[in-house]
């Protein structure tokens, strides 16, 4: 332990904004840790926006959560990389090297060391040796040390101790004075620490408190509320990552939200418990990621035949199949749109931020019930798991609720002729529904196709009109649906060089992608569908053909939305920008690759020296019993491989000796050989 | 046009032309449908109190035949939209009506959990012991060694006991009953909706197009009725109800076979204590919504 400054005598750079990142293994605490610094972030009146990115590179359960921190609210975590929370070695070694030079390290030094060779010019290392610095204290829990930890961090980021000996005193309110004094006394000996020790670490930054608290809220969170606020009664869900905390915030809030939550057996029983509570008469919604939605499909079909209102969430991640469990991804449009057999109205919306979330889960319940029919939320784990710093008043407890046409009794006209008629064909495309239980409308929702009474069609000999007409009536509810929802439109100057075109989670990402590319000389626009079906085709073509180049971005393999885009529209854009590699898009990343489709430059997709690296990493974990870590890498083009190749030095983690060497393709990113020293 | 008042009546005219069942004369279905109709009547149902929810099937288009509320649902999700429509509003009766197919092959996951679940529901299943409505493959109940399509050497497959099955998964009203006695399951089936619970149905119900093993003739020569031969049977004694329910081969028990009161789902569940959910209040307070910000900052 002690003072260790290494290269810290550039001038100080003034900050603006600061990026936290939390480096730990599963159980270290980093959500709690994390939600904490956010709360004394969100109630001095800043803005926080964090990406928890799991990782199982170095060993299982890794997790690095990234808080961006700002006056001005920002709508993705950005590029930058300010302070590392390292709570263990494998946190150091993965990421210190990452952080960008002024920046702080900040451990705990009875586990923890850090390599100064590993780190970029001026970087501040605050080691915080927890049992001699809380020797005084008796026995704490090991987890402690995250608390001494974010007192340091608060006084570097000059943030004074009194917001957050508040927002211990209310999280710890439940556990006692004991508890609370315990915590308050470690955060304050990090505090104090680092204001005796550490001082020249403290990062230049002005922040200008306005205390006007606001609340922190992921895209599943905001999900589920602004369902609760839009009426919602009955939830049903399977557990699957990433939309299992809808359920978990719904079933926590059931109660004193009126909501009845039901965890079923299987995402098809789930997708039918809800068809049978929308069919019955209450807003209903149903949430899973890709694997569940793929086997709720069927069911989607069925509630558009029986014209039933509910809503179907997927919380995208990375497919196909199993795919990656905790990474994100933006690929299942193409399912999204293809889910279940034959035509059927359908509306697909995707939310564009996590405080979007909440405005689009009411409006889907008042489109699906206003038009007796499914629609399906497109949201992915970035968003959805997630938090954000919420302006006040975006959000409203008042909401609009339109249940369309729900009848408690029998139209006079129907009673006087031939009876109620369920699916009566009307030039909307609406027919009434009953209220199921009211007098005189007993009828038989049937998914084979049926008659305006709702009688089969599907075992006579043939009813070529009916089936026609029926078809038609439902189709034509997505008329009326599209008028409904907002067209798209163009954000940023109309005469830009380059419009970057996206769906969904990518609107904040590329919003500050823009900005660079402005900062950079480019003019660049934004053009952002939130509505994927039915599809602006018009306004969106109109806006299309006043564009110079045209860009898609977007978190698929293949160009999903890209294609969707094309058929919809026939416009041909210039090219795309996609990424399919787990992790969410950065701005930076964007303006490159943009650039470099601006100057004609063809994709790059050779494996880069950092990817190298972690495929050593991967190699080290399953073959080398992780024993290892990789140092020096050198790229060699004259080998026996038909490729280039990186070729890694891997050292003992422990002493630093030479072990061998790990030869990769650049190209293929093979692994071709191992090869051991002696 | 005056409004129907029983649910063996047809409210829309249209229907009585076009909406007859169509079954293959014989079929063990009609003799369901009469005694559901009958065990209605007896209850003085209302058409607009009822729903009747079934899968795909020959058997599943009973709803189409009766005037009530009714979802023809998905091959095999019959149950898992008659939980969510009782769920909604428990004011409701449900019936869930359904072939062996549909209720112990493809939904037979969807069968364990709802009776798991004990709500209070009744579920109808007109076992045949074939698939009919796909001409003739050999369905979960399809006794080993019986010919069919898809088993041209005889099945080597164990049927499913679905009384077993019941019993094991929690149902609280398990009976057993035969299409060609419409009398003993039109009181069945009565009994089954008073019950308060899960009650399950499992109905020889012949098909005499595609099973020439399992016909008329064949049941008639092994049923007996519990009522008759065990008057005095506990029908909470589970052992007991094990035993009747293995009871399959030269003599086949009919009747209730285990019958207990437990809290149904709807009785437990908090949400519900304020009436069916249909009639709560949407949306959420000024007081509530601030407070759950509230607790996140």
């Amino acid at each position: 332990m002690g003072k260790k400054e290494v290269k810290s005598n550039n001038m100080p750079k003034k900050y603006n904004e600061i990026t936290v990142g939390f480096g730990g293994a599963a159980g270290d605490g980093l959500d709690k840790s994390g939600n904490l610094l956010a709360r004394v972030i969100n109630r001095l009146g800043l803005y926080a926006i964090s990406y928890n990115s799991f990782q199982s590179l170095i060993r299982g359960g890794h997790t690095f959560l990234k808080l961006r921190i700002s006056e001005r609210k920002e709508m993705c975590f950005g590029d930058n990389f300010n302070v590392l929370l390292a709570m263990n070695q494998d946190s150091i070694e993965r990421h210190a090297p990452a952080v960008e030079p002024g920046g702080v390290i900040i451990f705990n030094s009875d586990k923890v060391t850090c390599d100064s060779s590993l780190l970029q010019e001026n970087i501040h290392i605050v080691p915080l040796s927890f049992k001699k610095l809380t020797s005084e204290m008796g026995k704490l829990i090991p987890i402690m040390q995250n608390t001494m930890i974010l007192g340091s961090l608060l006084y570097l980021m000059n943030i004074d101790f009194k917001t957050l000996e508040q927002v211990l005193r209310d999280i710890f309110k439940q556990k006692g004075q004991g508890i609370i004094d315990q915590n308050i006394n470690v955060a304050r000996i990090g505090y104090e620490t680092a204001l005796e020790d550490f001082a020249s670490a403290k990062i230049n930054i002005d922040w200008n408190f306005t205390h006007i608290s606001k609340p922190f809220y992921s895209g599943n969170t905001a999900m589920a509320l602004g369902a609760v606020a839009a009426g919602l009664k009955f939830y049903a869900a399977y557990p699957m990552s990433p939309a299992t905390n809808i359920l978990h915030w719904l079933v926590a809030n059931s109660e004193r939200c009126g909501v009845l939550v039901k965890q079923a057996e299987d995402e098809i029983a789930v997708a039918n418990l809800a068809i049978g509570a929308g069919y019955a008469g209450v807003r209903s919604m149903c949430a899973t990621s890709g694997g569940g939605f793929a086997l709720m499909t069927e069911a989607i079909g069925e509630a558009g035949i029986l014209e039933t209102p509910v809503v179907f969430i997927n919380v995208q991640r990375g497919g196909p199949s199993t795919g990656l469990p905790t990474k994100t991804e933006q690929g299942d449009l193409n399912q999204a749109i293809g889910a279940s057999q034959g035509d059927f109205p359908k509306v697909i919306m995707a939310p564009k931020s996590s405080t979007d979330c909440y405005h689009i889960a009411g409006e889907a319940l008042n489109i699906a019930e206003q038009y007796q029919l499914p629609v399906i939320i497109l949201s992915d784990l970035l968003m959805g798991e997630n938090f954000e710093t919420i302006e006040p008043g975006s959000w409203s407890h008042e909401f609009n609720i339109k249940r369309g046409d729900i009848l408690e009794e029998i139209p006079q006209s129907m009673k006087e002729k031939d009876g109620f008629k369920r699916f009566t064909f009307t030039p909307s495309g609406i027919s009434p529904r009953p209220l199921i239980g009211s007098e005189g409308m007993a009828y038989v929702a049937a998914t084979d196709d049926h008659d305006e009474d709702g009688v089969i069609i599907s075992d006579v000999f043939t009813n070529t009109a009916i089936r026609r007409k029926v078809n038609e009536k439902r189709m034509r509810k997505l008329d009326g649906v599209l008028d409904e929802l907002e067209p798209p439109q163009l954000e940023g100057p109309e005469d830009a060089e380059v419009t970057l075109i996206g769906w969904g989670s990518t609107w904040g990402v590329i919003r500050e992608t823009i900005e660079q590319l402005e900062a950079q000389g480019i003019k660049a626009n934004q053009l952002h569908f939130s509505y994927l079906l039915p599809f602006h085709s018009k306004e969106a073509l109109q806006i299309l053909n006043k564009c110079n180049k045209t860009i898609v971005v977007e978190l698929n393999a293949t160009g999903q939305f890209a294609r969707h885009l094309k058929a919809e529209t026939g416009f041909s854009i210039t090219d795309t920008i996609l990424k399919y590699d787990g992790e969410p898009f950065e701005p930076r990343m964007i303006t490159q690759r943009a650039v470099a489709i601006l100057n004609g430059e063809p994709l790059d997709l050779n494996v880069t020296e950092t990817e190298a690296r972690e495929m050593a990493y991967h190699y080290i974990r399953v073959h080398l019993k992780d024993k290892l870590r990789p140092s020096k890498i050198i790229e060699v083009s004259q080998n026996g491989y038909g490729e280039s190749v990186w070729v890694l030095d891997l050292i003992e983690r422990n002493n630093g000796e030479m072990k061998g060497k790990l030869t990769i393709g650049v190209e293929t990113g093979s692994t071709h050989k191992w090869d051991p020293t002696n | 046009m005056s409004i129907a008042n029983t649910i063996t009546e047809n409210t829309v005219k249209t229907r009585e032309v076009e909406v007859s069942p169509d079954w293959c004369l014989g079929c063990g279905d009609f003799g369901v449908l009469s005694s559901f109709k009958k065990a209605t009547l007896e209850k003085e149902i209302k058409p607009h109190e009822m729903l009747v929810v079934s899968g795909i099937g020959c058997s599943s288009n009973l709803p189409g035949y009766v005037n009530a509320y009714g979802v023809h649902s998905l091959h095999g999700r019959a149950l898992p939209i008659a939980t969510g429509a009782k769920l909604a509003n428990h004011n409701l009766k449900v019936v869930i009506t359904g072939g062996d197919g549909d209720g112990f092959g493809i939904g037979v996951g969807h069968f364990i959990h709802a009776m798991r679940r004990n709500l209070d529901l009744t579920y109808v299943v007109m076992d045949n012991e074939i698939y009919g409505l796909t001409t003739g493959q050999a369905s979960p109940t399809t006794m080993v060694e019986t010919k069919t399509k898809t088993t041209p050497r005889g099945n080597v497959e164990q049927p499913i006991n679905p009384l077993l099955l019941a019993l094991t998964s929690g149902a609280t009203f398990i009976a057993r009953a035969f299409s060609g006695q419409p009398a003993h399951l039109s009181s069945l089936i009565e009994q089954g909706i008073a019950h308060k619970g899960f009650a399950f149905i499992d109905v020889f119900s012949p098909c005499v197009t595609y099973n020439k093993i399992n016909t008329y003739a064949w049941f008639k020569e092994r049923i007996y009725k519990l009522e008759d031969e065990a008057p005095d049977r506990d029908l909470t004694d589970f052992s007991n109800a094990m035993t009747t329910a293995m009871e399959f081969g030269d003599r086949i028990p009919l009747g209730l076979v285990y019958k207990v009161d437990k809290p149904t789902y709807e009785d437990t569940e908090p949400v519900l204590l304020n009436g069916p959910l249909v009639k709560q209040p949407m949306g959420i307070k000024k007081e509530l919504f601030n407070k759950l910000l509230q607790e996140t900052m």
